[in-house]
């Protein structure tokens, strides 16, 4: 049943496309899996319509986030004036959700690059040599997982102080050995496979087997674990700053807008709606994004 | 099996005293003068240095740490800052509110959590499967300070059915354990679809269908507890997560808990107090891992005797 609809659309590509079919490269298999979930490609664009927004938003917002007033409607539901509302202090809230993606995004991103950077240096030595290298790597790995998540952005948040920067620092330490174990694991599978051996018996220098041979090899499972982990960290960071550690009022990150909102939670629910529905829908779109590329990078999907 | 648990029990000592050494090191990490955060903002220089002697912390770096390490073998963390009353005190009076509310949440989170995955499973690709995981992913992406803040203004502040804040009866755990515990079940249902999916593909469970068993059998007995293995490993992570979690929780519903404590005494700058509870919610997390392990190797035999 599942290899009938396999074959089919491969049957249909052959005379438009011969080349395609011809060769099946690793990039064309992704693209035609990746394609087949709609609910993936919608996340995907959401996503770039997300970062589009979030580049353009100081250009975009109808208002100044955090200086303009409108004291003659506080409170105020949205209207076509203000598309989400005005918060208790008269300022636009759609302005507000528009700039802090900028800062929701950015710390998302940046501390998951850095920590899948260095995490995965330090998996692929781990992997490659073992021995003390990777006794060491592992156990420093040991002792950042022995703190339960956000308690380790809390305490490295205590000893440099608040603030967005410090947050994506402590964000970025907590994703290293998650991505550290994870390309590890990678790397002890594939080091003993012929095609290593082959590198290493014409020659090659660790570096190059390293880098050319085993890390390709271990891209797909960063990709894949990358995306999931930038909702994860999105949620984190606003997490710390809705607990006053992170992004400090007027700022219009999205965490601390809720954190703002609360106090005014019986009379004007609506201020506190738009950040909540703001982080629920860009996580929401990382997840599904991740998941679609799990699917279209895991070869196992394909048998079931 | 004793022999396994007492292995990975001492395996657990080097990490152990490394996360001492790095909570012992937090103090001299931090911005200021600990002995001048302690003797107050007006004290003179003088009481500074008294303090300061008091403290122990004009002794060179490894005899401070002997004298922490020992203090904290005794039970002794110290005295808090603030109320000036024993480290274990304060903490002692807020460990059970956490702790409650993370078993809580930990029972209804991994029973529903696996009940929906598994039905995933079952019915891969039809319905329930679908609504299962659209639930599961949603469960996933939205924080907890949002739900909380959601629940409370739905069940509190418009219908009025449950209390908003404080940890008095029963009625107070259930907004704050739904809260903590939405992300965990979301975690644990497509944990379980995925491992159920796998295993419902081996061919012993072929074999079990093609032998006439009814569904339910093969399910329960021959799915259910192949499927179990991994979902226990991921029980153990998500521990840590609940505990992190219960952190943000117990500030949207003004929880007396270890996670508020926290909260209020990095606000405070009060070390002693930020020292303890990092040394005991990680102590906790690495001696709930080493149960999960253990259990682990009770359901699978084959790492007993690796």
């Amino acid at each position: 049943m599942n290899e009938h609809v396999e074959l089919q659309p491969a049957e249909t590509d052959v005379p438009a496309i011969p080349a395609m079919t011809a060769v099946r490269t690793p990039w064309s298999e992704f693209r035609r899996k990746f394609l087949r979930q709609p609910v993936a490609v919608v996340a995907g664009a959401f996503v770039l319509l997300l970062v589009m927004l979030a580049l353009a938003a100081p250009w975009l917002a109808p208002y100044d986030a955090e200086n303009f007033f409108d004291y003659d409607s506080l409170n105020a539901l949205p209207s076509l004036k203000h598309w989400f509302g005005v918060d208790p202090l008269g300022r636009d809230i759609f302005s507000r959700i528009l700039v802090g993606s900028r800062i929701s995004l950015t710390a998302g991103f940046v501390s998951v690059a850095v920590g899948a950077l260095v995490g995965t240096a330090f998996g692929l030595i781990a992997g490659y040599y073992e021995g003390w290298w990777d006794r060491i790597i592992m156990r420093i790995c040991d002792v950042l997982f022995a703190f339960p998540g956000i308690l380790l952005a809390i305490g490295i948040v205590a000893i440099l102080g608040g603030g967005m920067f410090n947050v994506i620092v402590a964000v970025a330490i907590f994703s290293i050995p998650t991505f550290a174990r994870l390309v590890r694991g990678n790397t002890l599978a594939l080091k003993y496979l012929t095609f290593v051996e082959a590198a290493r018996s014409i020659g090659a220098s660790d570096w190059t087997i390293v880098t050319r041979h085993i890390f390709p090899g271990t891209i797909a499972a960063v990709v894949v674990y990358f995306s999931l982990r930038i909702g994860t960290s999105i949620i984190t960071a606003a997490s710390l700053s809705f607990i006053g550690m992170g992004a400090q009022p007027p700022t219009p990150e999205w965490g601390a807008m809720l954190n703002e909102a609360r106090a005014d939670m019986m009379t004007s629910p609506h201020v506190a709606l738009f950040p909540s529905l703001a982080i629920f829908l860009t996580v929401l779109a990382f997840n599904l994004l991740g998941d679609g590329l799990r699917d279209a990078l895991d070869p196992k999907i394909e048998r079931q | 099996m004793l022999q396994y648990s007492v292995k990975r029990l001492l395996g657990l000592i080097p990490t152990l005293a490394l996360v001492g050494v790095l909570v012992f090191l937090f103090v001299h990490l931090l911005p200021g003068d600990p002995a001048r955060l302690a003797a107050g903002p007006d004290a003179n220089p003088e009481t500074v240095a008294l303090v300061r002697a008091d403290l122990g912390l004009d002794k060179s770096l490894p005899e401070q740490f002997l004298r922490f390490s020992g203090g904290v073998l005794q039970g002794d963390f110290g005295r808090s800052l603030r109320t000036k009353r024993p480290v274990s005190t304060e903490i002692g009076e807020r460990f059970m509110p956490t702790f409650l509310l993370t078993l809580v949440a930990m029972a209804w989170s991994v029973a529903i959590g696996m009940l929906i995955g598994t039905l995933s499973a079952v019915w891969r690709n039809r319905w329930p499967d679908r609504v299962g995981m659209t639930l599961a992913v949603s469960g996933i992406s939205f924080p907890a300070f949002a739900l909380g803040m959601v629940l409370m203004q739905i069940f509190s502040v418009q219908l009025n059915w449950l209390p908003t804040v404080g940890a008095e009866t029963w009625r107070h755990y259930i907004l704050p354990s739904l809260t903590l515990g939405a992300a965990v079940a979301a975690i644990m249902a497509r944990f379980t679809r995925s491992s159920f999916v796998d295993i419902l593909g081996e061919d012993y469970v072929r074999t079990a269908r093609a032998k006439g068993l009814p569904e339910t059998i093969v399910v329960v007995k021959h799915g259910l507890r192949n499927a179990l293995i991994p979902v226990i490993t991921m029980m153990g992570l998500q521990f840590g997560f609940l505990l992190g979690g219960s952190i943000v929780v117990e500030v949207v519903f003004n929880w007396p808990g270890m996670g508020r404590l926290l909260i209020d005494a990095v606000d405070m700058r009060d070390y002693p107090v930020i020292q303890g509870l990092v040394l005991l919610f990680s102590l906790e997390f690495v001696l709930i891992n080493l149960i999960v392990d253990v259990l682990y190797a009770v359901i699978n035999p084959t790492i007993r005797y690796r």
